[in-house]
């Protein structure tokens, strides 16, 4: 199977370009690998970009300044002071607003030719096939399981390629998804992990500029697949460790077996993909007793005897410190379970009450026997309901 | 001894360990001593049934295990296993 894609717009949709745009697009006009006539795959090409963050916003960025001429912007989430280290598409006078109002603005000043259809919605099995049946190809800059599974399934369904970019900490991940080209993204992951395993960035955190370069990377791609001729990275797994400054590739393919792109799928429609990634385990799991801020505060000020796990890791603690708590970070739980007195109530506590949960279902299972509380929604809502002196960081 | 590479998002369970070093033979030897070594990160390597979960991929010399002998592909000396698994990062959940 030859690695070099053709190109995904057909010659009867190309359209002449104007002088205004000759002076422009100078730069690819120079290149013979683009060109006029790939100028013109550019002009008449259509993205949809999924998600408005960190890796959405240098996507969009550079899609808007090449040329393409149709970008779809899907976020239902609205500008927080914190994306603001990262997701470079919006600035601080944008907090509040929507990100895909932001981004419109900020990608019509940079190209006015440029077309944007903006979709302030969540993607979902009802409107996601409609959407992006609208569109040549999909770029993948969501942040959860749920969408990027939907997403994949979708395009594998509607013959779309996509542009896979994923980010974690300091260590990125990007590919293309693309039929006859290679595997989908669930020939390498038939299933997410268990929600206790991804936290999200609001938890783990993440290099600002980490996004923008594997966002860069999915721009290339997506440009590549419009203009034909250029070796993508269908087949291939792209890591990028920006702590050690390495990229790692690795070759994937597709597998029979897979239950979408396979000899027999077994998942020929959307599902319900919440589901399908166990977040809505809370409900189903086993049930886990919560303690609000102000209940815990009430404990403690009666005088009750609690032992407060303090599971954060040792840099969160330095922001602040929990009067009282005692360090025990989420990853050494069953290891030091013996630490523990079972006579004693245990409160948990994390940032946002999520680490907690799965920490204590995880010594429930290892056979703690003790009783086991959950600060509900963390020390968040603490620094909220009791304490406004300190951070919600 | 081989080398096994462990993820950032597998890292709070290797007391921050990026790269481990054991004694083992195959790629299903390696794992099994990694979760020996770790009891926090057995329990995300392995599911209830005792197998491997599907969301970590193994990779041996640019190559996926499950394209060469899965758990029972050979490991040399100074041989390097990968460790990749699902990440999702962007906004807060």
């Amino acid at each position: 199977m030859s690695r070099i894609a053709e190109s995904l717009i057909p010659e009867a949709r190309l359209t002449d370009l104007n002088r205004e745009e000759m002076s422009r697009y100078s730069r690819h006009l120079l290149l013979p690998e683009v060109g006029l006539e790939g100028q013109k795959r550019l002009k008449a090409s259509r993205v949809l970009i999924v998600g408005t963050g960190g890796l959405g916003a240098p996507l969009a960025l550079y899609l808007a300044a090449a040329g393409v001429g149709v970008i779809g912007l899907a976020d239902f989430d609205t500008v927080e002071v914190s994306n603001l280290q990262r997701q470079i598409i919006h600035s601080q006078r944008d907090v509040d607003r929507p990100k895909v109002a932001s981004a419109q603005d900020r990608l019509k000043s940079l190209n006015p030719q440029l077309k944007v259809v903006t979709y302030n919605l969540r993607l979902t099995s009802d409107n996601a096939l409609s959407i992006l049946k609208e569109y040549d190809v999909v770029a993948d800059g969501t942040d959860n399981f749920p969408t990027r599974y939907l997403l994949n399934d979708a395009c594998v369904f509607l013959g779309r390629p996509l542009v896979y970019g994923s980010i974690y900490q300091f260590e990125g991940q990007a590919s293309v998804f693309q039929a006859g080209r290679g595997p989908c993204y669930r020939c390498l992951f038939p299933t997410p992990p268990s929600p206790g395993l991804s936290p999200s960035c609001g938890e783990a955190g993440v290099m600002g500029v980490l996004p923008g370069i594997i966002g860069c990377i999915q721009a290339a791609e997506t440009i590549k697949l419009i203009l034909g001729g250029a070796e993508t990275l269908a087949g291939r797994l792209l890591l990028f460790d920006a702590w050690l400054m390495k990229f790692t590739e690795l070759s994937i393919e597709r597998d029979p077996a897979c239950p979408v792109c396979g000899e027999q799928p077994t998942i020929t429609e959307l599902i319900d993909y919440e589901h399908f990634c166990g977040l809505n385990r809370e409900e189903t799991g086993p049930p886990v007793e919560s303690l609000t801020a102000l209940e815990l505060k009430a404990r403690l000020d009666r005088g009750d005897q609690l032992q407060i796990i303090d599971i954060r890791e040792p840099h969160e603690r330095a922001v602040f410190k929990f009067p009282g708590g005692r360090a025990m970070p989420f990853g050494q739980i069953i290891r030091r379970k013996e630490e523990f007195d079972p006579s004693v109530d245990a409160v948990f506590i994390c940032k946002v009450g999520q680490r907690s949960l799965f920490a204590i279902r995880s010594l429930r299972e290892a056979g703690y026997q003790g009783r086991l509380f959950n600060l509900k929604d963390g020390l968040n809502s603490w620094a909220r309901d009791v304490d406004p002196s300190l951070p919600q960081y | 001894m081989i080398t096994v590479l462990i993820p950032t998002a597998l890292r709070s369970f290797t007391e921050r360990q990026g790269a481990v070093q054991l004694e083992a033979g195959t790629v299903g030897q390696a794992v099994a001593a990694l979760a020996e070594n770790y009891p926090d990160l057995k329990q995300h390597l392995y599911d209830d049934q005792g197998q491997l979960r599907s969301f970590v991929n193994l990779f041996v010399g640019g190559r996926n295990v499950k394209t060469l002998e899965g758990l029972a592909t050979p490991l040399a000396e100074g041989e390097t296993l990968t460790l990749v698994p699902a990440i999702a990062g962007g906004r807060d959940a």
